[in-house]
């Protein structure tokens, strides 16, 4: 026997009734009218996520949009240690230092801006912040938007999750 | 009224009527085929487009889909010969157009005095101006495939002309059985001439008298049509779209219309040759009258009530049959498409026949 030839199973003969195909296609006519009147009377068995109204439950690990923590008081968690600025490997988060009014914090973020359209989701800077004040866990995307601005969160929106 | 303004009035209302009854079913059948693509294939289908928050299960979809190709820009390519990229389109929706005239929807009606048949014009030549209609469709086609100056639509348009030429032999050779039993190509006169019983029993419908006939026209159609299995013409995978690749805009949803169009008239004029028209089974002019000689008196105008509702009912079977078997079928390859055109519905249209011919010798003599 030669060497490197494989024997592949090839498709057996058509019998007469099947090579005419009218009974075939009647079949599969039924396959189908099946299929239409099922899923007809029964819409919840159809897999499709209607998408805006209902979303599929994303995993707990999954990395969405950022949200910033706060404190009991309401003010930002962060204490605008560039911790989370300095991973960032996209280099879209700017933060801007400022004196906390509360004697018991030293620094809080003047200005906390992520640049959405620069972000890759992955994650460093909420492996990189010492006081969990950033998060990724909304379990959702970045929404679309019409202008490049509205792209840029800021620290209210971002606060505000 | 007087005589002249009464035939007038009557025709164009025969025309509106008609007309509006196969464009609201073309706009019909455009939902009908994506939803029911939809449900078949487990899917939801169109169901976002609203008027004041009424989504109809995607019935206002077609309306949305008319005003987007209206609002369209009319683009021209640089390649395209710019008349006859203009023409294309014309010349495919008017002969799907012309193909309503000669069907009849329903027996004659007497309306003050007057007999006035429910079909547009009443041929003595029939179907054989379906034929010659029909087979006008192939220019606007191979002009369109043509005029792009582009390569897909000009192989498409290529495919198209040679299985439409190649069906339209068997399309027509089919039905000669139907004209030989019948005896006669007038629209009217095959619709009359079902309206009797086969061996008592059965309505002598042209299915039951010719179903080869039936089989082989109904396969034609669906390849004259370029519906799948026969759309390769338009094969997505290998052609982008074929004829109508660069057609965009309003041109664009005349070949759709055409299409959809084609679909509709070929479904009534199954119905009509095949599945009796407008008859209804075992109903006569004064009601049913069932084999074992059972009989239900029904008033005139139920009776032409029903008749028009089966004509109707037919025409959406028909209609939605061709949305079925798309649905179904996975298309042939070309040369498939060739061989079963001239080696199989070819020797059978004959075989179909020579079988009439003889049966009905045996019986005459």
């Amino acid at each position: 026997m030669t060497i490197g030839v494989i024997k592949v199973a090839r498709p057996r003969e058509m019998s007469f009734p099947e090579s005419l195909y009218l009974l075939e296609i009647v079949k599969g006519l039924g396959v189908t009218m099946g299929h239409l009147l099922s899923n007809i009377v029964r819409q919840e068995g159809i897999k499709t996520i209607e998408y805006p109204e209902v979303r599929r439950p994303m995993p707990p690990r999954f990395r969405g949009k950022h949200r910033l923590m706060k404190r009991e008081n309401g003010a930002p968690r962060c204490v605008a240690c560039y911790c989370c600025s300095t991973a960032c490997p996209a280099k879209c988060i700017t933060i801007v230092a400022g004196e906390s009014p509360d004697p018991a914090v030293e620094k809080y973020p003047v200005r906390f801006d992520i640049d959405m359209l620069r972000c890759v989701f992955c994650g460093m800077c909420v492996e990189a912040c010492p006081c969990d004040a950033i998060r990724m866990d909304t379990g959702w995307f970045t929404p679309p938007d019409d202008t490049r601005e509205k792209l840029i969160f800021t620290i209210d929106t971002l606060l505000e999750k | 009224m007087t005589g002249p303004l009464f035939d007038i009035a009557v025709t164009v209302a025969r025309i509106a009527v008609f007309f509006a009854f196969c464009f609201g079913l073309v706009v019909v059948m455009t939902w009908v085929e994506r939803k029911g693509a939809a449900y078949i294939q487990d899917r939801r289908g169109p169901n976002r487009a609203d008027i004041f928050g009424i989504r109809a299960w995607g019935l206002f979809h077609p309306l949305a889909d008319a005003l987007k190709f209206l609002f369209k820009e009319d683009f021209i390519p640089d390649n395209a010969h710019r008349l006859f990229y203009q023409m294309a389109p014309m010349f495919s929706l008017a002969p799907a157009i012309l193909g309503i005239a000669i069907i009849p929807f329903g027996p004659d009606v007497t309306v003050m005095g007057r007999t006035i048949a429910l079909q547009i014009a009443d041929l003595n030549v029939g179907i054989l101006y379906l034929f010659a209609v029909s087979g006008m469709t192939v220019y606007g086609v191979v002009l369109a495939g043509w005029a792009s100056g582009s390569k897909y639509p000009l192989l498409g348009g290529l495919r198209s002309s040679a299985q439409m030429l190649s069906y339209e032999v068997s399309m027509g050779l089919s039905l000669i059985g139907i004209f030989m039993v019948f005896e006669s190509v007038r629209m009217s006169q095959i619709v009359a001439g079902q309206g009797g019983l086969l061996f008592g029993v059965l309505p002598k419908w042209g299915v039951f008298v010719q179903p080869l006939g039936f089989i082989l026209f109904l396969v034609a159609q669906y390849a004259e049509a370029n519906r799948t299995p026969f759309d390769l013409p338009e094969g997505e995978s290998e052609l982008v779209a074929g004829y109508h690749t660069e057609y965009a805009s309003f041109k664009f949803s005349m070949f759709m219309m055409a299409e959809y169009l084609h679909m509709v008239v070929g479904a009534a004029v199954v119905a009509t040759l095949f599945f009796g028209g407008w008859q209804f089974p075992y109903l006569g002019d004064a009601g049913f009258l069932f084999p074992g000689g059972f009989a239900v008196a029904v008033p005139p105008a139920l009776v032409l009530l029903l008749r028009i509702g089966s004509f109707v009912a037919k025409v959406l079977f028909f209609a939605w049959l061709y949305v079925w078997v798309r649905w179904t079928i996975p298309r042939f390859r070309y040369d498939q498409v060739m061989r079963l055109g001239w080696k199989v519905m070819l020797p059978l249209s004959l075989l179909n026949i020579f079988a009439t011919g003889l049966i009905l010798l045996l019986l005459n003599r």
